[in-house]
């Protein structure tokens, strides 16, 4: 079910602002693909057009084409609603709905697809989708405790738990580690591999480290300067990246010269 | 740094902020201190109406007996007023906060405060003058169709001026209190709540729903309680439109209405003299401490909520 997306000549506004201009790329199935670039280069902003949640900032649009399996997502007959229900996304900041409990917080995004949902099914579900999140053991003791009363690594294997529970197609990850402690960052990068043989993963990190660990491919974006629209300067495989990349900002920006 | 230096090195008393913490304290206990004064005036005041025989009291046998009924009605129109004006101020609260445009959210904004500055009299007088005749085809459409509910039970006032359209005019007055106050708290959901239930696929509603209204929670009940606050003490709208007889009825569209504490005390309190005046006052500490009720459930069940709250 792991789908592939193809980008051609995207540009992305917030309102008349040119925030990430011309960018096309291929993003493998069953793949994990990191972003990596500077603040403010619109690498997060590129992640969020790819389940059309840049759209909910008022004024925000976009112009070209984003192709999931050759559906264009932002064809007017698209309903960005089905859009992001199959695209899942965990945000940079662990954010469990706060007045649910672990359980409800993993069935949030099945009940909304008013899925009747038998109580052994969704007991099931819930196992399910947190073993998969690698926190099935953690909290199978207190699952009608609420979601916020977890630490902040475990919260962000909740919401990766509660963005799987609705089995999605593919699953993209905004800076998922940066609030993280080391050890819970490696229980995320653990839960990211086991994740690639099922899901096309899409990662936003400012850890060029962890870029190196966890991806296949890996995608520079880099400003063209100052007040200048962000572009993407190179997408290679992560070992050519890390090794030799093709251009030469790239190797000032992983080798620390950045400018 | 240990405590022991803190206490050797006595800070600079800078003398702006000396005066500014004896302003502040003082205000603070002047609250306190004319809020005593109050319930002194009452206690002492109404006192003597505790102990008033039967015929000193509008025809009442004791204290109890007289102030009952105008409990009744007191709780009765503003639970009227609340049942309408909450579901109406949460709806024009999201609207403003989540679903209108910019522009025009603030411009609905600046007419539901508008609202608030219109003085009581001024409803009362709407009340009387153009709400009540124009309700009176609905009441007696009521009372035909839907007279075997005991709400309805009529016979349908001829003037309009029943506890209905009182709970109607008071709903509109508690409005813009219960609207202000959930709008600020429905605007200030964490967007990162918002966004993750946009990010699983929910429509606006169910964005709503998963993330502004459970946040919201705790907010819409001290707002609502406000609100009911408001509605409990209100003189001026209920004393003009009330057509009222000191009855103890569920019937809301017939020309007798159980009257309220705070309509009774302005329109009983010019004529009234002795024990007659101290059993107003006593009404008004019975209100008193109605209020005080309403405010402390207000409080408990906010305090309830707050735990599953992140602070």
């Amino acid at each position: 079910m792991a789908k592939s997306i193809d980008v051609s000549d995207l540009n992305i506004y917030y309102g008349d602002f040119l925030a990430v201009e011309g960018v096309s790329m291929t993003i493998k199935a069953r793949s994990v693909t990191a972003f990596i670039g500077p603040s403010g280069c619109g690498k997060s902003t590129f992640l969020r057009t790819l389940n059309r949640m840049h759209e909910v900032i008022p004024g925000a649009h976009v112009e070209g084409k984003v192709m999931v399996d050759g559906q264009s997502l932002y064809d007017p007959s698209v309903d960005p609603v089905e859009v992001r229900r199959m695209i899942g996304m965990v945000f940079q900041r662990p954010n469990p709905f706060p007045t649910m409990s672990i359980y409800e917080n993993v069935l949030a995004g099945v009940r909304l697809n008013n899925k009747k949902l038998s109580k052994r099914d969704a007991d099931d579900l819930v196992e399910k989708s947190l073993q998969g999140a690698n926190l099935w053991n953690e909290v199978k003791d207190r699952l009608n405790k609420p979601g916020m009363g977890l630490s902040g690594g475990q919260q962000q294997r909740l919401c990766i738990a509660r963005a799987i529970a609705v089995e999605p197609q593919i699953l993209l990850m905004d800076e998922p580690c940066s609030a993280l402690d080391p050890i819970s960052t490696s229980a995320i990068e653990d839960l990211i591999h086991q994740l690639k043989e099922q899901y096309t993963i899409v990662i936003v990190t400012h850890n060029m480290q962890q870029a190196a660990r966890v991806s296949e491919d890996t995608a520079f974006f880099n400003l063209a300067g100052a007040g200048k629209p962000g572009r993407l300067i190179e997408m290679n495989p992560t070992k050519k990246i890390f090794s030799v990349p093709d251009e030469e900002a790239t190797e000032a920006y992983i080798s620390g010269r950045f400018g | 740094m240990t405590t022991a230096s803190v206490r050797t090195t006595s800070p600079k008393r800078r003398l702006g902020d000396v005066v500014f913490a004896n302003l502040t304290r003082t205000a603070g206990a002047l609250i306190l201190v004319s809020l005593a004064g109050v319930a002194i005036f009452l206690t002492s005041e109404g006192l003597p109406a505790f102990g008033a025989k039967a015929g000193e009291l509008q025809g009442h046998d004791n204290f109890l007996a007289y102030v009952a009924p105008l409990v009744f009605g007191t709780i009765l129109a503003a639970v009227i007023a609340l049942v309408i004006a909450t579901p109406l101020a949460l709806g024009v609260a999201l609207a403003v906060s989540h679903y209108a445009p910019r522009r025009i959210a603030t411009a609905i904004g600046y007419v539901i405060d508008l609202l608030a500055a219109v003085p009581s009299v001024v409803y009362g007088l709407w009340g009387i003058g153009f709400l009540g005749p124009k309700l009176i085809p609905i009441y007696q459409w009521l009372d035909e169709h839907l007279g075997f509910i005991p709400l309805f039970k009529g016979p349908a006032s001829p003037t309009g001026r029943t506890i209905f359209t009182v709970g109607i005019v008071l709903a509109i007055m508690v409005l813009p209190i219960i609207t202000a106050i959930t709008r600020e708290i429905f605007s200030q959901t964490p967007r990162l709540n918002e966004e993750a239930a946009l990010a699983l696929g929910a429509t606006r509603w169910e964005m709503v729903r998963l993330s502004v209204l459970p946040y919201g929670r705790s907010g819409i009940v001290s707002a609502a309680m406000l609100g009911l606050g408001r509605a409990l003490g209100e003189t001026m709208a209920v004393a003009l439109v009330l057509s009222a007889s000191g009855v103890v009825t569920f019937n809301l569209i017939s020309s007798t209405n159980p009257s309220t504490i705070a309509a009774n005390i302005a329109l009983s309190f010019p004529d009234s003299t002795g024990v007659a005046r101290n059993a107003l006052v006593a009404s008004g500490l019975v209100l008193f401490v109605i209020t005080f009720i309403v405010n402390f459930a207000a409080r408990a069940v906010v305090a309830r909520y707050e735990p599953g709250r992140k602070k």
